[in-house]
């Protein structure tokens, strides 16, 4: 189809359209071929098999530098105290910093905590991913059935689910920041129905309601494309099988779509999840984590903590987020374990 | 009643049946219910950004950008709002408030600008008319440095994307089409990567770009990024797909690797690196939280940092904050509306972001 798209397109103006990639290669080309001439004595000089460690080098570094080093020194960093960014002025804590998070008497009740907010925003992340990554695979996977039907305008309509996941979180956040306000549109709908208005972004159950929906609304459309393009996957020829057999839709639904979407299911709850944990800018943006702390999750715990408060806690934020990481690890084994005894079965 | 069959059809029919029935209905019900919910919001968006600031602290709001006619009078510097007044003999007329005192508003009649008439201020009503406040636009575009985020945002963008294509390419390249030492090391590491998100390591990656000195440069924003495990997992797996015979005899031809990879591998994996770069131009143009982090100073924030420390500033000026947010919207709005079936497609062919 999109071959059929440009191809049309391309008629209008073949001249153009041509000489533009002509220039673009020929650009390309003299840019590699100068790239060339400087390379041939290299490969002269360490052999052609050896060329693949130049060809991983440029990747590896960056990647070490900016990723893996950074992984390992994180762990350091979260044994270090005081407020000075450069190691060799930070002193040596051990596990201060952890036992610092972890102080609690009741680790179910965060006002019994020394550090408090983290516990918060530990529990307000929970509370955000339960609903968000449940609402969020419900609704998905109800648009993508419906959009695996023979309906008229199927690419506009996912399209359109799909265009809030181009938004950037700043402006999903603004949107809905002018839509939520005490004289927003929300608000007048409420009053055309003759209930009183609300000030929604300063209730804290109202808070954490709008920012899973908001998320919900921003990201689903991703989703529904996945759980879509698995649903095209199932072969025709199953279905027909199957009521050939007199199975009914109901027994096709529960027999043979759901068992076959099972994997994709798999992948969009991981995905989902990963993400719902990491929420961050949108929520910075929209209520700035409050009222209060009823929208505090635990990336911008640690953003507050080490960046923008006064004292730069640099080794708590450390601490915090190796204590993310693993739970993201965690997520990430149980995905590999549950796919390897789902490929075993 | 609705029967349970119904509901079971509802869900599970698939393409290619009868006309059109009540799970037909029921399908466009929802997915109508549903563009109005995607759209809805933006639309508002767009319509509230052309709003005055008197139009905008309206309530109930309405759906268009109205607001009061004026008029320039004789005799008068200011243009003078416009109101409908219904005379004392009964008849109405379109009168300029000249201004008001009290429960009176001094009017005149702007075809006759000289007798000031007196009226009561609850027989007149505003005459309105649709009016586009492009004035929303302009004038933060001035004291708001639109065109230096965008510029910086276009830089991090375009040159990101590049590096990433350039590198990952690469990297994938090798670690599909040779044999060597370290070689599952390397992709092994790499795809344990591709769950950690970078702000996981915020504090040790933003000492290393202090140690580098690219604090308040756009280089600290593009470089920790580029090497995505995404982008070589996505490459690798494609180029695994080309046979080897082709690189094979394009070496008994004498090219060398350098020119295998750009003139045989590159091109043949063109789909691929589309794919990429659209995920790349994605996560570069939204990016929030790491250029938060590394640029501290104005004149270097991309698109999204400026946006929010602008609302941030300016909590209370609505209409300039709107109008902004439909700029920054505007260029990746442009892009999807082109590229909508191959980037819809491609990413629910990969699967991945």
């Amino acid at each position: 189809m999109t071959q059929a798209k440009v191809t049309r397109q391309g008629t209008g103006r073949p001249g153009f359209r041509a000489w533009m990639g002509g220039l673009f290669y020929g650009i390309y080309s003299f840019i590699m071929n100068a790239l060339d001439l400087a390379l041939s004595p290299l490969q002269r000089l360490i052999g052609s098999r050896n060329m693949a460690y130049f060809f991983v080098l440029p990747n590896l570094l960056v990647f070490g530098i900016f990723v893996l080093f950074p992984m390992l020194l994180n762990f350091y960093y979260a044994t270090t105290g005081g407020t000075n960014l450069y190691l060799q002025d930070r002193p040596f804590v051990g596990m201060q910093n952890f036992q610092h998070l972890f102080n609690c008497s009741n680790y179910l009740d965060p006002n019994t905590c020394r550090e408090d907010r983290f516990w918060r925003a530990i529990y307000n992340t929970a509370t955000f991913v339960f609903f968000q990554v449940g609402g969020m695979v419900l609704f998905s996977l109800v648009t993508a059935l419906l959009l695996n039907r023979k309906i008229r305008g199927r690419g506009f309509f996912r399209s359109v689910y799909f265009y809030p996941v181009l938004l950037s979180p700043v402006v999903v956040a603004l949107i809905w920041k002018w839509i939520l306000q005490r004289d927003g549109l929300i608000n007048a709908l409420l009053l055309a129905l003759g209930k009183e208005r609300v000030l929604f972004l300063l209730n804290a159950n109202w808070a954490m309601a709008w920012v899973v929906i908001i998320s919900i609304w921003a990201l689903m459309g991703f989703y529904t494309l996945i759980l879509l393009a698995g649903l095209q996957a199932i072969p025709a020829e199953v279905y027909e099988a199957s009521s050939m057999d007199g199975a009914n839709n109901w027994q096709n639904f529960r027999f043979i779509t759901m068992p076959l979407l099972m994997p994709t299911m798999f992948v969009v709850l991981v995905l989902a999840l990963i993400r719902a944990v990491q929420v961050f800018d949108q929520v910075f943006v929209l209520t700035n984590g409050g009222p209060g702390t009823a929208t505090l999750f635990i990336v911008q715990y640690i953003y507050n903590t080490g960046f923008s408060s006064q004292i730069q806690r640099f080794g708590l934020a450390a601490a915090a987020s190796v204590v993310l990481g693993i739970t993201l690890l965690i997520f990430t084994l149980i995905q590999l374990w549950i796919g390897r005894s789902a490929e075993a079965t | 009643m609705l029967q349970l069959s119904d509901a079971n059809q509802f869900l599970t029919r698939t393409r290619g049946r009868r006309g059109p029935d009540v799970s037909d209905i029921l399908t466009y019900l929802y997915l109508g219910l549903g563009t109005l919910i995607m759209f809805g919001p933006v639309v508002w968006l767009v319509l509230s950004s052309f709003k005055t600031p008197a139009a905008l602290v309206e309530f109930p709001p309405t759906l268009l950008p109205y607001s009061q006619k004026t008029v320039e009078v004789e005799g008068y510097d200011e243009p003078l709002p416009l109101y409908k007044v219904t005379l004392p003999d009964g008849s109405t007329a379109e009168l300029a408030q000249v201004r008001r005192v009290g429960l009176e508003a001094q009017m005149v009649d702007p075809a006759n600008p000289n007798e000031i008439i007196k009226v009561n201020i609850n027989d007149r009503k505003e005459v309105k008319e649709l009016h586009l406040a492009k004035e929303n636009y302009t004038e933060p575009l001035r004291r708001f440095n639109f065109w230096t985020y965008l510029k910086n945002s276009v830089i991090v963008t375009v040159t990101a994307t590049l590096i990433t294509l350039i590198i990952n390419s690469m990297a994938a390249f090798a670690l599909s089409k040779y044999e060597f030492r370290g070689r599952d090391v390397i992709f092994v590491v790499t795809i344990s990567t591709l769950m950690i998100p970078i702000s996981v390591i915020l504090v040790p990656v933003f000492l290393v770009i202090a140690k580098v000195g690219w604090v308040n440069n756009l280089w600290g924003v593009i470089i920790p990024g580029a090497a995505t495990p995404t982008g070589v997992f996505l490459l690798r797996q494609y180029m695994l797909t080309l046979p080897d015979e082709l690189l094979d005899s394009a070496r008994i031809d004498g090219a060398s690797e350098w020119r295998i990879y750009w003139q045989i591998v590159l091109p043949l994996s063109a789909p691929a690196l589309a794919v990429l770069a659209i995920f790349s131009i994605m996560w570069r143009w939204n990016d929030f939280l790491w250029p938060l982090i590394v640029l501290t100073r104005n004149e270097l924030f991309t698109l999204q940092v400026g946006l929010a420390a602008f609302q941030g500033e300016l909590n209370v000026q609505w209409h300039y904050v709107l109008a902004m947010t439909v700029l920054t919207l505007l260029p990746i709005t442009v892009v999807f509306a082109i590229l909508q079936r191959f980037i819809t497609t491609g990413i629910a062919t990969t699967g991945m972001k």
